[in-house]
């Protein structure tokens, strides 16, 4: 974590420094990443450095415009420092007392987030099969299985199914209970290879009479080729309860070409609008999105409106199965539009998940040599959110701002949040001892402010998005965003956020007088009375 | 009337426009004078004017019934399906015959009726003074009068009788320009900036032929220069484009033939392609026609300028492309942006709107003024002189300002809109969206400066709607004298004290009235920043909208604002008022409160509830989890199932398996 960052005034003069044994000492202080200094600037150059992680607590005075902070050690040393200046004392102040109010390494806790539908259904539990990494890689510690599945038939069921992934819940939809899982794909092979523990796993919860869906990412060209890997999909005779969709989204380099293509288009300003049209097209990022969303829609559509369950993966299931099960989750989940649920959304569905970020994320759209395995995966995800909120400009409780801001730390961050492919080797590199976690930083109050959405009302009901082309336009907070200044635009949301506080601020003037007037009514009644 | 011989079909389909399913409502459909209605089965009604129809058309028969299909030119599109043949066809003919009229008198604004007395019908014919407008730019002045030489429409039967001209510009000047230019548009004032005294003037072609000058015309081009203190020179921008004249201009006399040789050589050329060498050839061609542009040769001081806006066929057809591919069911986006591109619309608009930017620089940046002209001096020359004005002058950006600006520049000029908008069985050649530009131009403005506009986009979206309506008498003809003469203002009522009355509907709520932060408007025409215009080409297809509307949420907010502004002063004016009253019984209440500081009365007052202020909050916004039918995924799903037969399709949460 960098603290430079939260420095708003990095240098203050004519502080005094007490502590104690010492005489008082007026220097210069300083604030940087680690330390804070203080500096007599004199000959025999007193100086005072200190950690900011020795620091425990703080305390602030004022006496007129003069300012003092107690700073508290946690070698329990506690030093005074008078500040000059109002502004100053509150700047340095708010700098070191940056403190983890809530530790977001621990905000999303698998365990809660079982509990938020455990109460709902008794059908699933918990497995701590893959504690220690063994079986899978990529998957983390804890999953949420059927319960009538004992771990023994997991194991087996693992070495079905793609890089170990077998199928897990994802989403649990409390109106009708109905669910959906992924996984990565079956290993069937040229020969139809089939594995009754997978079968019966994905029964386990198919009510009776009930139908569920495959959603295959793949077209089913591409599914059928990979059976020459030994990879494949579920037959018809084997899942005989089950249907199969194939959509066909895009994976790997197809995806970076296209974000390079796009990022190219948008940044030559000399272009002639027929070709700038031609150019948008060719990148075929807004055909993606198409894509997606479609397939989030239909998923969406068979867990509400079908009653029925839905097992969603691809080749792996770390890319487009977690674009795919997240999108329908922010389709029919009130909780995931919010900004803790949206959070916690991405670490369930996006790191918990094994979405490789760090190979994924390695180069972004100006990089000449292209690695197979990146792909701007993520932020076709955040693109598909940012086309639902503009459609429900209202039913977010974050705004555009924080979206970007995430696609910002997913490629380069201060935090340890996006580092490394999957849980498994973020423990191995001791993250939440070692770094920050975004969202440690993300929910203090004074950042959340910046990416709250000021036209935020609950709306329990499920949202159906639009995916015509003509409803889906580009991205232009991400795409344009250095090419044109938003100046205008900038002023006109502030405009906007200032009616909102305005118009909150008024009623609430008007319930105080009508409660004032409402009090001088019964004053006057009891006048007349006696 | 004579016209309907079925006035009412039961158990008509209505088709959802881009669903590949036929999804439908039934109802029943009426025809009525003025309107084809339908009501669903729900009660909703659409209304269709008649007046709004482009085209009919009939299709096959199909075993649910006829189909037909009506094109409006707000670009509301209708499938029904007529269940027996004979009542589609009784529906197609009347609709055939009422939407083109052949007579100015059978149009709905002569039998509009809205209830108004003579007086107010008067008064509101009166709300926009062109004389007040020309005085708030500030002429006539010392250098620009008003000319009586068109009062009759002697000179100019296009024009208006009052016309301003540079004060040094007599009689006998004007009359002989007149004669150079095509339909005697000479040269006249159309906007006056003040603090840099230029003046954007606009007129026709010259009929200079190739070697034919006319010294008036020259006179009056000086006169103009002149009338600018400031600046010594002027410019004259010709509107047109390049390579129009070439294809006829083959079959006309030797030079032409040669100057065709040598444009189409340098239009290979890719370098030379755009630059003026080219668009100066092209008027050269037109010039041997005895029609063109200027010889600069003959006007000194003058500085040409050419910027490439297509002509009336072009942009027709260039919207034609549009709305096809707009139509197309299962749209990919790939096609969607080809369309767009092939259509070159937005090509178009960019072209108006760099031209516009152009004439805004001259006037602001270099004090210069400028002539402006296309062929006839009333379509691509209005799109220019009105949002140049626009740019520069915040008064065009406010509700009445805009008005001024359209009576001004497009129907006291000349825009031919009867033609324009095909409101009789005329020409369809004569056709064309060329005000439709000029709004969406002001539109993408309106886009790049949310707060610089009093007015929204559901203010352009009706003024929209009325100059295809009929139904006021203001966008009625093709110039004032034709107006004069069907005697508008008496038989039918003006638009704009209407929209006026209505104006709370369209109120920009993020408009900043601070002029000065947004004095002269300086767009930035990067091609990106050109969008296609969903709210205006697919305005009734509901399903492609955002769901909920910020702008209609802000703009409520703002009602309620002031409203509880109004409470909050009536509740402190009751409570001095309460106040004001207990001093007189001040002694009793000292001792009750000395007593029973917090009386059990009190207390409950306390308690007392919150009231929910405003019914507004609720209506504020409509939560909408809209339905997913309505979004059409699942088709394709169907889609794939057809050549999958093992896959379901999921089809409006009915699941049929199609194995």
């Amino acid at each position: 974590m960098e603290f430079a960052e939260l420095i708003k005034t990095p240098r203050v003069d004519n502080v005094v420094l007490h502590r104690p044994f010492y005489p008082a000492v007026e220097g210069t202080l300083c604030l940087t990443g680690h330390h804070l200094i203080l500096s007599s600037r004199q000959d025999n150059t007193e100086e005072l450095w200190l950690l900011h992680s020795n620091i425990d607590a703080i305390d602030k005075r004022f006496v007129g415009s003069l300012g003092t902070i107690i700073i508290k050690c946690k070698d329990f040393r506690i030093i005074q420092l008078d500040i000059p200046g109002m502004e100053e004392c509150l700047n340095i102040a708010s700098s070191i007392e940056f403190e983890v109010i809530e530790d977001g390494w621990h905000s999303f806790l698998p365990e809660q987030e079982f509990e938020l539908y455990s109460s709902a259904t008794s059908e699933w539990r918990l497995s701590y099969v893959y504690k220690g990494f063994a079986v899978c890689p990529s998957y983390p510690p804890i999953v949420t299985v059927p319960k009538s599945i004992d771990d023994e038939a997991l194991r087996k069921v693992a070495t079905f199914r793609h890089g170990g992934r077998f199928p897990v819940l994802s989403y649990y939809h409390k109106k009708n209970g109905m669910v959906i899982m992924r996984s990565g794909q079956p290993l069937t092979g040229t020969n139809g290879r089939r594995c009754k523990e997978d079968e019966k796993l994905i029964n386990a919860t198919l009510r009776a009479g009930k139908r569920g869906y495959i959603i295959d990412t793949r077209s089913l060209n591409v599914a059928q080729q990979t059976r020459a890997k030994g990879g494949g999909f579920e037959q018809e005779a084997h899942y005989p309860q089950w249907r199969r969709i194939h959509k066909s989204i895009e994976r790997y380099h197809i995806l970076q070409e296209s974000l390079i293509k796009l990022v190219e288009a948008c940044n030559d300003q000399t272009h002639n609008m027929d070709r700038w049209l031609s150019k948008l097209e060719a990148s075929n990022w807004l055909t993606h999105i198409k894509e997606i969303l479609t397939t989030a829609c239909l998923a969406a559509q068979c867990i509400d409106r079908e009653g029925a369950l839905i097992l969603i993966h691809g080749t792996e299931g770390t890319d487009s199965t977690l674009q795919v099960t997240s999108l329908a989750q922010i389709i029919l989940e009130p909780r995931s539009r919010t900004i803790r649920g949206f959070e916690a959304l991405i670490e369930r569905e996006w790191l918990q998940a094994g979405h490789p970020f760090q190979q994924r994320c390695a180069q972004s759209a100006y990089c000449n040599t292209k690695q197979k395995w990146e792909a701007p995966v993520f932020l076709l995800f955040l693109d598909c959110v940012w086309q639902i909120l503009r459609q429900f400009p209202c039913s977010f409780e974050f705004n555009e701002n924080f979206l970007i801001m995430l696609f910002e730390h997913a490629y380069a961050s201060q935090f340890g949040t996006f580092l490394g492919n999957n849980e498994s080797e973020r423990c191995k590199l001791k993250l939440q001892q070692k770094t920050m976690s975004l969202w440690s930083w993300v929910n203090q109050p004074s950042e959340l402010s910046k990416f709250t959405n000021p036209l935020f009302e609950a709306n329990n009901l499920v949202i159906w998005p639009s995916v015509a082309p003509q409803s889906l336009p580009l991205w232009e907070g991400i795409f344009l965003r250095w090419n044109r200044s938003s100046k205008y635009l900038d002023e006109a949301y502030e405009e906007m956020v200032n009616i909102i506080e305005y118009n909150k601020e008024l009623q609430a003037k008007v319930n105080i007088l009508r409660r004032q007037l409402a009090e001088l009514e019964t004053e006057d009644g009891m006048q007349e009375s006696p | 009337m004579e016209h309907i011989r079925t006035t009412k079909v039961e158990q008509v389909k209505l088709l959802d426009r881009f669903s590949t399913s036929n999804k439908s409502l039934t109802g029943t459909l009426y025809l009525t004078a003025t309107h084809l209605l339908f009501i669903d089965s729900h009660q909703k009604e659409t209304w269709i004017l008649h007046h709004h129809i482009a085209s009919v058309e009939k299709l096959a028969l199909t075993t649910s019934g006829c189909p037909l299909v009506i094109q409006c030119k707000n670009f509301r599109t209708v499938h029904f399906i007529v269940p027996r043949e004979r009542d589609c066809h009784d529906i197609y003919n009347s609709l055939l015959q009422l939407s083109k009229q052949a007579k100015y008198e059978d149009l709905y604004a002569f039998s509009y009726n809205p209830k108004q007395n003579d007086s107010e019908r008067l008064q509101g014919w009166q709300l926009i003074d062109l004389a007040e407008e020309y005085k708030r730019m500030g002429v006539p002045n010392s250098h620009w009068q008003l000319s009586d030489a068109n009062r009759d429409y002697k000179i100019c039967e296009t024009y208006p009788r009052e016309l301003y001209v540079p004060r040094i510009a007599s009689k006998p000047i004007i009359v002989g320009s007149s004669k150079f230019r095509s339909k005697g548009r000479f040269p006249v004032l159309s906007y006056y900036h003040q603090d840099k005294e230029a003046a954007i003037c606009r007129c026709s072609q010259p009929l200079s032929g190739f070697s034919a000058r006319c010294l008036e015309d020259e006179h009056l081009l000086q006169a103009i220069s002149k009338a600018n203190p400031v600046n010594r020179y002027m410019y004259v921008m010709d509107t047109r484009p390049k390579r129009r004249m070439q294809s006829w201009w083959a079959t006309q006399k030797d030079i032409g033939r040669i100057i065709v040789r040598i444009s189409s050589k340098i239009q290979n050329d890719e370098k030379i392609r755009e630059s003026n060498e080219k668009k100066r050839l092209n008027a050269m061609a037109n010039r041997a026609a005895g029609k063109g542009y200027e010889n600069e040769d003959n006007y000194s001081n003058i500085r040409f300028q050419f910027v490439g806006i297509e002509n009336i066929h072009v942009m027709r057809s260039s919207l034609q492309k549009l709305l096809e591919v707009n139509g197309t069911k299962g749209l990919s986006v790939n096609d969607f942006y080809s369309g767009l591109e092939s259509s070159g619309w937005l090509r178009h608009i960019k072209a108006v709107m760099d031209a516009a930017i152009f004439l805004a620089k001259a006037i602001t940046v270099e004090n210069a003024s400028v002539l402006v002209h296309c062929s006839d001096g009333w379509d691509r020359t209005s799109q220019v002189c009105s949002l140049g004005s626009l740019l520069l002058d915040s008064y065009y950006r406010t509700i009445k300002g805009f008005m001024v600006l359209i009576e001004k520049d497009w129907i006291s000029f000349g825009h031919k809109f009867s033609e324009r908008c095909g409101q009789l069985d005329g020409d369809p050649k004569e056709v064309s969206p060329v005000f439709t530009q000029f709004l969406e131009c002001v539109w993408h403005l309106t886009e790049q400066f949310p707060q610089a506009f009093e007015f929204s986009e559901a203010f352009l979206l009706q003024i929209h709607e009325h100059i295809h309506s009929c139904q006021f008498g203001n966008f009625l003809g093709n110039c004032q004298k034709e107006r004069e003469e069907l005697k508008l203002k008496e038989k039918t009522y003006s638009l704009w004290p209407f929209l006026l009355e209505d104006q709370k509907k369209y109120l920009n709520p993020l408009y900043s009235s601070e002029s000065h932060r947004f004095t002269v408007l300086e767009p930035n025409t990067v091609s990106f920043n050109f969008k296609f215009w969903r709210n205006m080409y697919h305005q009734f297809d509901r399903t492609l909208h955002p769901r909920q509307s910020v702008f209609n949420i802000i703009m409520n907010m703002n009602e309620q604002n002031k409203q509880l502004e109004k409470d909050i002063k009536d509740l402190e004016s009751k409570i001095k008022q309460r106040k004001n009253k207990q001093t007189d019984g001040i002694l009793t209440k000292e001792l009750l409160h000395s007593v029973h500081p917090e009386s059990p009365n009190l207390k409950t007052s306390l308690c007392f509830k919150e009231q929910t202020l405003l019914p507004v909050n609720d209506a504020l916004r409509t939560i909408e989890g809209s339905s997913p039918a309505d979004n059409r995924y699942s088709e394709y799903a169907e889609e794939f199932s057809k050549s999958e037969p093992a896959v379901v399709s999921l089809e409006y949460g009915v699941a049929r398996m199609t194995c």
